[in-house]
């Protein structure tokens, strides 16, 4: 890996390490974070640097840990999806569902058509919101910033369809047990259409300036590679996974709320490096938008929730004016609601990976272990693996293509 | 695809490892579960990992566990792992006493099992024998405990605002 890097870096030919004089054969250590305004977000790695190559790294992890998985054990289920969200940011709305569907699992809720299909519109825009973060910062991580500013209006544009169906942006707090919380509006739905319309020229604008870019090219190939054995034995998933030639996709292999009802492809790179990770995703853009068109050409009429009224917090209105509803919006509120022994896990294809909840539960009210699955933690591991014989600004550029995000490594 | 049945699995770890080293068999949505002894876990893993048939070479996750009333079997370990072939997943549950939380790593096996285990250590205190480097993850180096053990409860409890008996629990 390290020795194909080498060769394809026209810079790397040149020898600079000094022949002779008082800095032969020496190593130095440098520190690259834990803030470091090239690494977006909290990550330490302590480099050991011949020069300009990495001989080895040593990672420190933990700096925003938030002992999620302690407070879940005293959260009422429906408080727990409030720490989801601040688990990867930049794709909310999968993880809300995710858990709402474990816990559906564990109550035997069958959530609506409709209900299934809004949700994978929200899940499809979210693994959009999050390609479009990492593609465009990819980007100017080597040195394109033009593109990013552009394609981000799209990421602001999608949060505000979030706004529309849930009031919040980034930390969604999305669905309820049994469904969504309100149906798509009006304004919503054309949101989406104008999404639908319009993204797909900035996309394309976005790809011809970066995809067959000399310099981008130049930076990314052979950059970062892991084989597809290295890749699964380092327990890789989403993107990543498949950059390196493994079709693994939660969404086809188990599908989820009704993804066997729609049509899309799973792209998957060969040699996966960080070129290949920037290509499988930009393609799954492209198949977001097909399932999200599709989703909405067959949305099915009907309820958008399911009706369980242990665990479906009912609308504000009904609360002031129906008796049932003020006494399970308190037991609800209040946690008052056991929920089944059992044992369940259930995941969900994040925007960088399996994204998997482990719930077991002792018939009480809140969660007896959580346990979150959560791919940035597992696949970061492999980072000094994937760096090692590399410059440091090719570190710089893999850590952005593998979409380490701190609040979910850390949890 | 689903060709491998969970009586399958069941069957070929019983013709391996006798049938009492498999116990506490059960199901859950359709993924199988079984609780297995601490000395047949790494051979248990690479006979699951090397078997021409089931091929679970996936580990998906690795959970502690803390039960306090199971005396000498009060830390568990679970390992989930996936056969992609063949889309079968399985849990194999472990359980050691906590006075000598001791169980061999499966680092060897599974690259990815170096910081689950790190995980399951620091916040258990479950010692995983043979791992490269088994040091706390995310919390602090010089923590002198292991914070997911239910002794710890999660809120301080000379707090009276938050008693049970006002929730009527």
């Amino acid at each position: 890996m390290s020795e194909v890097a080498l060769v394809n870096n026209p810079n790397v030919g040149l020898d600079k390490t000094p022949k002779s004089g008082p800095y032969v054969n020496e190593l130095t250590t440098l520190n690259l974070g834990p803030t470091h305004p090239a690494t977006h977000g909290i990550f330490q790695n302590i480099l050991t640097m011949d020069g300009e190559t990495i001989v080895d790294a040593e990672q420190t992890v933990g700096y925003i840990h938030r002992a999620f998985e302690k407070i879940a054990e005293r959260r009422p289920f429906y408080q727990i999806t409030t720490l989801t969200d601040r688990m990867n940011y930049c794709s909310a709305p999968i993880n809300n569902m995710g858990w709402h569907m474990t816990v559906e699992k564990l109550l035997g809720i069958e959530v609506p058509k409709r209900a299934q299909y809004i949700r994978v519109i929200m899940m499809e825009l979210a693994r959009l919101a999050d390609h479009i973060i990492c593609n465009s910062i990819l980007a100017v991580d080597t040195g394109a910033l033009t593109g990013f500013l552009y394609v981000y209006q799209w990421r602001e544009f999608i949060y505000e369809i979030y706004e529309e169906l849930c009031g919040a942006r980034l930390t969604t707090n999305m669905g309820r047990f049994g469904g969504m919380e309100r149906d798509l509006s009006p304004v919503a739905i054309e949101k989406i259409k104008k999404l639908l319309a319009e993204l797909p020229a900035a996309l394309k604008e976005f790809e011809s300036m970066v995809v067959r870019n000399r310099i981008f090219m130049d930076r990314t190939q052979n950059v970062g590679a892991i084989s597809a054995e290295r890749a699964l034995n380092y327990g890789f998933t989403g993107p990543n996974l498949r950059a390196a030639g493994v079709d693994y996709d939660v969404r086809s292999l188990n599908p989820y709320s009704s993804y066997e009802d729609f049509d899309f492809e799973i792209p998957v790179g060969t040699k996966g490096d960080t070129y290949d990770r920037f290509l499988v995703r930009e393609e799954e853009m492209w198949q977001s938008l097909r399932i999200i068109q599709q989703a909405m050409d067959n949305l099915p009429e009907g309820p958008y929730h399911a009706d369980a009224p242990h665990y479906y917090l009912p609308p504000k209105q009904e609360v002031y004016r129906n008796m049932e509803a003020l006494i399970y919006h308190f037991k609800i509120v209040m946690g008052e609601i056991d929920a089944p022994v059992g044992e369940v896990y259930h995941s969900v294809e994040g925007g960088n990976g399996e994204l998997g909840f482990y719930l077991v539960s002792d018939g009480g009210r809140t969660p007896y272990r959580l346990k979150f699955r959560r791919p940035g933690y597992i696949y970061y591991q492999a980072f000094p693996e994937m760096i090692k014989g590399s410059t440091l600004s090719d570190a710089i550029v893999t850590m952005s293509s593998m979409n380490v995000i701190a609040g979910e490594l850390d949890t | 695809m689903e060709n491998v049945s969970n009586q399958q699995i069941i069957d070929a770890l019983q013709g391996q490892f006798g049938e009492e080293a498999i116990y506490g068999i059960a199901e859950s949505h359709g993924i199988l579960q079984i609780t297995t002894e601490v000395e047949h876990i790494v051979p248990m893993l690479h006979f699951l990992y090397q078997h021409p048939v089931l091929k679970f070479q996936f580990l998906t996750d690795l959970a502690g566990i803390h039960f306090p009333e199971a005396k000498g079997q009060e830390l568990g370990v679970i390992y989930h792992l996936h056969s992609l072939e063949n889309n079968v997943r399985l849990w194999i549950k472990i359980y050691v006493p906590i006075e000598k939380p001791e169980v061999p790593t499966v680092t060897g096996l599974f690259a990815t099992a170096n910081w689950m285990e790190r995980e399951a250590f620091d916040f258990y205190g479950i010692i995983f024998e043979g791992h490269p480097n088994l040091i706390r993850i995310l919390n602090v180096e010089d923590m002198d405990y292991h914070p997911m053990r239910k002794e710890y409860p999660l809120e301080d409890a000379t707090r009276h605002d938050k008693i049970d008996e006002l929730f009527g629990r």
